[in-house]
């Protein structure tokens, strides 16, 4: 085991990644030269040449189709937005094109491609760059989506979805790049589609969430603890596929659910599990699911307003209060 | 090689009189008869193909949006005749006849646009999404210009693999509005990408003539703004069309240089078989004067006149066309549409995952 940032264990996935298949390139706007926009991609060029790091004009929708092109033809494109707030104006490409070429040409174009970048709000960004962007992107059949939320997920997720021939959006956080961590030195460290991890256990509620929202319910949970409440925390990783199986049966443990997400509450993750929970599990409910969201509306700009839009550990805490009935 | 590259294309509005007969190796861009006949059958089979899909249309038979192209042979047929069959070709939605161009089968063709499972693509795309992996056919994308970076990224992985394929990527000139449109001709131009950008202007984008739909009259002149090499030719004209884009794929196999040519043609149909052919937005004789430039008219009439075709060879091959289309009708007909099963395969191609991709059919899942 190593111990290194989230930032350099997204780096060393890409770069065992190329190293592994020439057909893997980074393409993004400030990739190569600038080394990244948060380092992550620090060194490659060195290492790879300007072929395989490309840096791009300020062209989002053109350059992620230009990797849907590329991949419909063969090349395994990993493709970086600086932050997802400016993939919107990529969507197209995206939705229309990489999401749908299988599909509509029966089968014969497969599409692996590597969409990745920071999600959710970081600090005073304000509203255009404060946007934890997953629900729009889970909504289209034909993407897969994941969120890692340390260091070692970070390479194990990321390894796994440029591995996939399906196009995958790597949604990572904005603030976690600076965690450290231990990450096995195992170049086949592969977090497969559709596993989740139990990232504390617990017996008296569970809290699921994902990606940087699993920082803050760990740090709930401590403080639960403090109040002889054992919080169990499932940190989804990826949301499509989605682990049934993992969900499930932390409700079954606990009969107590709270959803934590970074993101808006209508048509948010938390909707989504809720509902496959009532569907599912309804008679081992103990208490009405409840959801933690950001505030329902763009993410101000002024310190104490921000505060009060984001997820908390407080609101956390007093979600599970709610559950346990306490 | 004295063919068609030697024309100027540039230079004409209508098709190229010759006054005396020349050499073979100086007329018709060098081509021989065998040759010329092989581009005649491709224009016609586009021709009655896209008139028995307006039959088949009319009948309920192809559901959805369909798009014709007659009117437009000249282009297709005329560009993708210098193409090698390894170049890729990508279109938008009014791509059945670039589809038969590239070798798709009439027979996949029309099953497609009769929704069958012998359709090329499965009967899950339709008309606007014909596709062919096996020959180099990229569809069949129904986003107005949303195929123009889907191309760009074709041309990049040809440089990426250091290979002298080219890609061929046609879209209407409404397109040209698009940021996607601007985006990519950015990029083919700054990383030297083996790319044409073929603009079909058919003087319409819907209904909306293209003087009402843009600042600049003369699309070509937007390659400037990408330091690009352009090019306007005769869309009526199968031979003005084989020599605009012989030098642009000339140039983009040996110097990796995108171009941007404009084909001027014209739709004689209207936008979608929903749509009327003319009515407010053009006039009936507007349609009929520019149906008096026939592509296929002209074209068989500059082969009668070097003594290359004569009516017999003519009935002949537009007969083998119209076999062709009542064939392929006939098989399109008798394909089954696709099985239930059909509706979840293809959307993944990896789906042995642990958890739920899909979020509805949970019996299947179980």
């Amino acid at each position: 085991m190593a111990v290194m940032t989230y930032r350099e264990a997204l780096g060393q996935a890409l770069a065992e990644e190329m190293e592994r298949d020439p057909d893997v390139f980074l393409m993004g706007e400030e990739v190569g030269v600038y080394q990244g926009a948060y380092k992550v991609s620090k060194g490659l060029l060195d290492r790879f040449g300007e072929l395989r790091v490309v840096d791009t004009p300020i062209t989002e929708l053109g350059f992620a189709g230009l990797g849907v092109g590329a991949a419909m033809v063969g090349l395994r494109p990993v493709i970086e937005f600086m932050t997802f707030n400016f993939s919107l104006l990529a969507l197209d490409q995206v939705f229309n094109s990489a999401a749908k070429v299988r599909y509509m040409s029966g089968g014969q174009f497969k599409c692996p491609i590597v969409f990745r970048g920071p999600t959710g709000a970081a600090l005073q960004l304000s509203a255009q760059h404060s946007q934890a962007l997953e629900s729009p992107y889970l909504h289209f059949p034909g993407l897969k989506l994941c969120t890692p939320a340390t260091p070692a997920d970070a390479k194990g997720l990321l390894k796994a979805a440029i591995r996939d021939d399906d196009p995958v959006v790597v949604m990572e956080g904005e603030l976690l790049y600076a965690l450290k961590g231990e990450v096995p030195e195992d170049r086949e460290l592969l977090v497969p589609p559709g596993t989740a991890e139990v990232k504390r256990p617990g017996s008296d509620v569970s809290i699921i969430t994902h990606g940087k929202m699993v920082h803050v319910a760990l740090q709930a949970a401590a403080k639960l603890e403090q109040e002889e409440i054992d919080a169990e925390v499932l940190d989804l990783r990826w949301l499509r596929p989605l682990d049934i199986e993992a969900a499930l049966a932390t409700v079954y443990k606990t009969n107590r659910v709270v959803c934590v997400e970074e993101g808006w509450p209508y048509l948010g993750v938390g909707a989504q599990i809720s509902t496959l929970i009532q569907e599912e599990a309804f008679d081992y409910l103990d208490a009405p699911v409840v959801r933690v969201t950001q505030a329902d509306v763009p993410m101000p700009y002024s310190k104490n307003l921000e505060k009060l839009a984001k997820p908390s550990v407080e609101r956390v805490i007093a979600a599970c209060h709610k559950v346990l009935y306490r | 090689m004295p063919d068609g590259r030697a024309a100027n294309a540039k230079a004409t509005s209508r098709a190229p009189r010759v006054e005396e007969p020349r050499r073979d190796s100086q007329r018709l861009g060098g081509l021989d008869k065998e040759k010329l006949h092989e581009l005649l059958s491709q224009m016609l089979l586009g021709r009655r193909f896209e008139e028995k899909s307006a039959e088949s249309y009319a009948l309920g038979k192809i559901g959805g949006f369909c798009h014709l192209y007659i009117g437009q042979e000249a282009v297709a047929v005329g560009a993708m005749s210098v193409l090698r069959p390894d170049d890729y070709v990508i279109t938008a939605y009014r791509e059945h006849v670039q589809a038969l161009i590239k070798g798709l089968t009439p027979r996949e063709v029309m099953a497609e646009l009769y929704g069958r499972v012998d359709g090329c693509s499965k009967g899950k795309g339709g008309s606007m999404h014909l596709f062919s992996a096996e020959k180099n056919f990229l569809g069949g994308w129904g986003i107005v210009a949303g195929q123009i970076p889907l191309g760009t990224g074709v041309g990049w992985a040809i440089k990426y693999r250091d290979e002298d394929r080219v890609c061929l990527c046609f879209f209407g000139e409404a397109a040209v509005n698009q940021g996607a449109f601007h985006e990519s001709l950015n990029m083919a131009a700054l990383w030297k990408l083996p790319v044409i950008f073929l603009v079909e202007n058919n003087r319409f984008g819907m209904g909306t003539a293209w003087e009402r739909a843009s600042s600049l009259y003369d699309i070509a002149q937007k390659a400037a703004a990408y330091d690009m090499p352009s090019a306007v030719a005769d869309g009526m004209d199968v031979f003005a069309m084989r020599a605009a884009v012989l030098e642009a794929v000339d140039r983009a196999r040996e110097q990796r240089t995108p171009t941007l040519i404009e084909a001027r043609c014209y739709r004689f149909m209207g936008h979608s078989m929903s749509d009327p052919v003319h009515g407010v937005y053009r006039t009936k004789e507007e349609v009929e004067e520019a149906k008096q430039k026939d592509p296929i008219r002209i074209f068989i009439d500059q082969l009668r006149e070097q003594d290359l075709l004569d009516e017999d060879e003519l009935n002949e091959l537009d007969a083998r066309a119209r076999a062709a289309v009542e064939d392929a009708a006939e098989f399109a007909e008798k394909s089954p549409e696709p099985g239930p099963e059909e509706l979840y395969r293809d959307v993944y191609a990896q789906e042995d995952v642990r958890g739920w991709l899909y979020f509805d059919r949970k019996d299947r899942l179980e």
